[in-house]
């Protein structure tokens, strides 16, 4: 089974960065949580694994909730 | 109504009233289409069975409107399937429309040898008139309409009743009550008991339209269509031209006013057009629970459909799931009554029907969140899904306006018997798994399911079962009868298409032992006596 890579795994992380911020270019707010929602979509499908997903899932939302509010 | 009058059941003063009757074996507390499932089920295997009901007709307004595959063939087993199967409107596609567009459709029953459609549409009214007209060929069943239940005492081996009628009141005693009575279920309130779960906030429009229209016979969701924004609207044929459609309109909505003609027509006009020529047949305003009771056997009161479990409509699992109760429950009341199996073979009606409800909780909670979203973000990615559906084929398997009644497969059942090591199969017909029906050659009738009712089948492909053993478990206490599959002069069934053979991965030798509501609970590659007898056993808690 395949564990969730959180190690470096891309060969130009600027190029990277830099599309993800160009992405959302003069969207909106809304339009920003749209694109995000439908990249998260098809990025977990491409992934496809459940537990990979469900590491990642727990990975985002480290450090998120305050503390003490574990749900 | 234009289409539809409701037939009044008269009721007559019964000779109980004026004495002390009987202990009946079986009384059933509700006639809609469950209580009269469960009385046909019971009166056609000759158990007498009474019925009490406080209305006086069948359903006012159409109400539950969509019966499956698996219900259709449950009420074939009843002998009301063909009518009712004529009487309503068949179909299999359904389309989600997201805006103004198509972003999918889906087809239910793609395959072909099948009896029964993926679905039929039929106003509840009509069904349970068929099911009425069914119960009174019965001569080991009656109907007492205008008796309300009124108090009710479950003793240890018995229920006492207390029932009301336009003549002042009587008792009645059984041994086993089966309450029907929907989801306020009045028996239940007077036992002290509850269902448990959750409650949606959002309110939803339900019309019925009589309309002249060329629409296809098919299920259409919309969500947040121009016609009716921000909310979602679903569209079905009924029989005699009457379309249901049911729109969702928040739950800050005030459903007094909204069911008010003058709300009601521009809704109709903006989603059929301006030249549309419709009548309203009927409307109603209405919200909706997940919930169920923790045990659906309380000592002799049994409950079944709404009575013991309600969903949101999204997927027709209601009443699908309540003609699944009373099949589950009504064989092992009978091997019950009869004493060919100890009573806590109705604690396995309770294990199978929870977890079939749990499952059809399940999904339509999960129907609900999608779509009635329940903060920004779930509607986001509810939106980023239906955008994504036009496009990409995984976002399709994303879109849940209703995950649509199947029946539940009872794989975790203290009554299966696991299969031998070493013989392995492929397909779906599991131990737990309902019989999936297929055409067969055969005199007495042309679908296997036909031949598989009321009792235990062996389902035997090709393999040489001697006749004293076929002799022999046709003698036992709880009964097993042959079916022979394959040409030769011994077999009952031909199969000459193969779908049996596929449909049941059926090599020669291959045995599948059915219970008598058709579910599979062991399977062999070579038949051995001692095994099926032992299976049995198993199956009706005699182990």
């Amino acid at each position: 089974m395949a564990a969730l890579n959180t190690g470096p795994n891309m060969a130009a992380p600027d190029d990277f960065y830099e599309d993800l911020i160009a992405l959302h270019r003069d969207l909106s707010e809304e339009e920003s949580a749209l694109v995000n929602a439908k990249l998260v979509l098809l990025l977990a499908n491409h992934i496809g694994d459940p537990e990979v997903l469900a590491a990642a899932m727990a990975a985002a939302r480290e450090d998120v909730v305050a503390s003490g509010g574990s749900s | 109504m234009k289409t539809y009058t409701n037939p009044i059941y008269a009721w007559k003063r019964s000779a109980d009233q004026d004495g002390a009757p009987p202990r009946r074996p079986v009384i059933v507390v509700g006639a809609g289409p469950v209580g009269l499932a469960a009385a046909i089920d019971l009166a056609q295997q000759q158990v007498p069975v009474l019925v009490l009901d406080e209305d006086d007709t069948v359903s006012v307004g159409s109400r539950a409107i969509c019966y499956a595959k698996r219900a259709l063939e449950i009420l074939d087993r009843l002998g009301c399937g063909e009518r009712i199967v004529r009487r309503g409107v068949e179909w299999k596609v359904g389309r989600v429309f997201f805006r103004d567009e198509q972003v999918y459709s889906f087809d239910l029953l793609p395959e072909t040898g099948h009896r029964r459609p993926a679905f039929v549409n039929l106003q509840q009214y009509h069904l349970e008139e068929c099911l009425v007209d069914r119960l009174a060929e019965l001569p080991k069943a009656e109907v007492r309409w205008r008796n309300k239940v009124v108090a009710v005492t479950a003793r240890e081996d018995d229920v006492l009743l207390r029932v009301a009628t336009p003549e002042g009141e009587y008792d009645l005693s059984c041994e086993w009550l089966i309450a029907c009575d929907g989801s306020r279920s009045p028996v239940r309130a007077l036992l002290g008991l509850e269902a448990e779960g959750q409650v949606f906030h959002d309110r939803f429009l339900i019309a019925d339209v009589h309309m002249k229209s060329d629409f296809p016979a098919e299920r259409w969701f919309w969500f947040d269509p121009p016609f009716h924004p921000g909310q979602s609207a679903l569209l079905h044929r009924q029989a005699d031209d009457v379309w249901r459609i049911d729109f969702q309109l928040g739950w800050d909505a005030d459903p007094e006013l909204e069911k008010q003609p003058a709300r009601i027509l521009p809704r109709l006009r903006s989603m059929l057009g301006e030249k549309a020529l419709f009548d309203i047949e009927w409307a109603s305003v209405y919200t909706f629970a997940c919930r169920r009771m923790h045990r659906f056997r309380q000592g002799h009161v049994l409950f079944a459909g709404d009575a013991a479990h309600v969903v949101s409509p999204f997927g027709a699992r209601g009443a699908n799931s309540g003609f699944q109760d009373v099949d589950n429950l009504i064989w092992k009341l009978k091997l019950v009554l009869a004493g060919r199996a100890p009573e806590r073979l109705l604690d396995t009606y309770d294990a199978e029907r929870v977890a079939a409800a749990d499952e059809n909780l399940l999904n339509s909670t999960r129907a609900t969140d999608f779509i009635t979203p329940k903060s920004k973000v779930s509607r986001t990615f509810r939106n980023a899904v239906l955008a994504l559906a036009k496009h990409h084929a995984f976002a399709r398997k994303l879109v849940n306006s209703g995950r649509l009644s199947l029946p539940h497969v009872y794989r975790e059942s203290p009554l299966n018997t696991p299969d031998r090591e070493g013989e392995a199969f492929s397909g779906v017909m599991v131990a737990g798994a309902p019989a999936v029906d297929a055409p067969v050659e055969s005199k007495a009738a042309p679908w296997l399911l036909d031949h598989l009712r009321n009792g235990f089948t062996l389902l035997a492909f090709e393999g040489a079962i001697p006749n004293k053993a076929a002799e022999a478990l046709a003698h036992d206490p709880v009964a097993c009868r042959i079916l022979r599959v394959g040409g030769g002069p011994d077999g009952d069934l031909g199969d000459r298409a193969g779908h049996l053979r596929e449909r049941y991965d059926g090599r020669p030798g291959t045995c599948y032992l059915l219970r008598p509501d058709q579910h599979v609970c062991a399977r062999w590659r070579r038949f051995d006596i001692d095994d099926v007898r032992a299976a049995i056993r198993r199956a009706t808690c005699n182990d």
